[in-house]
């Protein structure tokens, strides 16, 4: 995905043309986003889960929730940890073995977005101080690439959170025993929403699809949280963007995302 | 895995087994063809409480390149598992135990993939395990052989896949989870109905002389069952609804 060739420089060059005319490739508005479908508890052995379409993008996620060590700093509160990767079937030029660069930053920039905004209280998780506490793993794996893979993976671990049933366990005989039957869902706090946006020539798009992704010559992603405030930002890419610029992706992370906020919330609503 | 005692009860007095499966009767299976839009060939399967995606690519360039042949193209098979797809969750990384299932998964679709007409070429196969419940390779081979077919790479056969065993001193037809970890044998069988070949073979359990062979034989009566699915997925594709 990150070659350049001949067909890549025509795009680019037709992708600019049709943003003059304040067109998209794909007919959509400039601060619109591709169409979300959201279907939660797609692996009924996980203890949450969703499988989310971003246009042509395809992300599952799953949530395993059990008892695990605190780090040594922080003994009062839960672990909260969020992966993503790119599964080899998603594109030809993925390839098996350790995960690039591009992939960690996908990674960790969907794992900053949740974790800064609070949306999981960890101090919740604890099963007896410094000693057990709850581990959250939301673990996404993308299945099909067309673009923008930070807002795909962080609406389905966001979706598959907001689903997830935790187990209890109580500390027993110096070690965590589990409370059977006794499962509630995870204490939330808040709904981030992460939203991408590109920068090409001088022109600024929400969600960039596969195509637009290549063209890009700048990206940032923000995340939102349910208040409206601003809790994450990433920047990537080689070309910079305005102090004004940077202001108005501000604006619109916080008006899109909180659109993309009630899907959320229907996809909770209509798993329960 | 766990131990090998039939404590449990696996089959009760009138032949049900613990999912409530009678002796001969295989898990529900629904396979889809197709499903991905950037792999050259896709497959869906949902095997009982499996749930495996394939994606297929190629023939193409190989890459690192000293790993292509001039006389014949080659078969790369990945079986992986995600880390939610089992009860406690599992490391991303491969483990041994899916680096040998991907080497047999390979070894049982070579005989059917004719990949003398592309050499120096490779063809890519990626099985993603989201969901695992206990013959998770053989649903692998099954929809690995419906996504190559799918992909239009030239076969002599599909392979289909399910596995025997042995519960509570009866032959069985295709081991769930819980069989494969309180049973007393699980043999998975991949098999080639029209050409009449088995291609998968393994077997971890004791069976006298005699249950091994009608091990075998339930195996390929269910393979044959399978490989009806597998041409039923590819029909409904190609020739059926008319809405792909």
């Amino acid at each position: 995905m990150t070659s350049t060739s001949v067909i890549d420089e025509l795009k680019k060059t037709k992708i600019l043309e049709l943003l003059e005319q304040g067109k998209r490739v794909d007919g959509r508005a400039l601060d619109e986003a591709r169409e979300i479908t959201i279907e939660t508890n797609a692996i009924p052995k996980a203890n949450g889960s969703a499988r989310v379409f971003l246009g042509d993008t395809e992300v599952i996620c799953g949530v395993k929730i059990q008892p695990d060590r605190p780090f040594p700093d922080t003994g009062d509160k839960g672990l909260f940890i969020c992966t993503a990767e790119l599964l080899p079937l998603s594109h030809p030029t993925v390839e098996t073995g350790p995960p690039q660069p591009p992939v960690i930053e996908l990674a960790r920039v969907v794992d900053r977005g949740i974790r800064e905004s609070h949306m999981v209280d960890v101090s919740q998780l604890v099963i007896e101080k410094d000693k057990s506490v709850i581990g959250v793993f939301a673990d996404n794996v993308v299945v099909d690439y067309d673009g923008n893979l930070f807002d795909a993976c962080s609406y389905a671990a966001t979706a598959a959170l907001l689903t997830s049933k935790t187990p209890k366990w109580n500390w027993t005989d110096d070690s965590p025993v589990l409370a059977e039957g006794e499962e509630t869902p995870l204490p939330i706090t808040t709904i981030p929403v992460s939203v991408t946006m590109g920068k090409i020539g001088n022109y600024i798009i929400v969600d960039p699809n596969g195509d637009e992704w290549e063209s890009m010559d700048a990206r940032v992603t923000i995340t939102t949280d349910s208040d409206g405030n601003i809790c994450a930002l990433q920047k990537g890419g080689s070309d910079g963007f305005t102090q004004d610029e940077i202001n108005q992706c501000g604006e619109i992370s916080v008006r899109v995302g909180a659109k993309i906020r009630e899907k959320l919330k229907e996809a909770q609503k209509g798993s329960q | 895995m766990g131990g090998r005692d039939a404590t449990m009860v696996l089959l009760d007095e009138n032949g049900i087994r613990c999912d409530g499966r009678k002796v001969d009767e295989p898990r529900r299976i629904m396979i889809r063809a197709g499903g991905l839009k950037n792999a050259d060939g896709s497959a869906y399967i949902e095997f009982g409480d499996n749930k495996i995606l394939v994606g297929v690519f190629g023939p193409r360039d190989v890459h690192p390149k000293h790993m292509s042949d001039t006389d014949t193209g080659i078969l790369r098979v990945r079986y992986h598992m995600e880390p939610f797809s089992v009860g406690e969750r599992k490391n991303p990384a491969p483990s041994r135990r899916e680096i040998e299932i991907s080497k047999v998964i390979k070894e049982a679709l070579e005989p059917a993939v004719m990949l003398d007409k592309f050499p120096r070429t490779a063809v890519d196969v990626f099985i993603e395990v989201l969901q695992a419940d206990g013959g998770t390779r053989c649903a692998a081979l099954t929809a690995a052989s419906v996504a190559l077919a799918d992909a239009g790479i030239p076969m002599r056969d599909m392979v289909a896949a399910i596995a025997a065993g042995k519960v509570a001193d009866t032959v069985i037809l295709d081991v769930n989870n819980e069989e494969d970890q309180a049973g007393q044998a699980d043999m998975p069988i991949g098999y080639m109905p029209s050409l009449k070949k088995i291609t998968l073979l393994q077997l971890d359990g004791v069976l006298t002389p005699e249950e091994y062979k009608k091990c075998v034989d339930v195996g390929v009566k269910g393979c044959e069952l399978v490989y009806e699915l597998q041409k039923k997925a590819l029909h409904d594709k190609y020739f059926g609804k008319g809405d792909e």
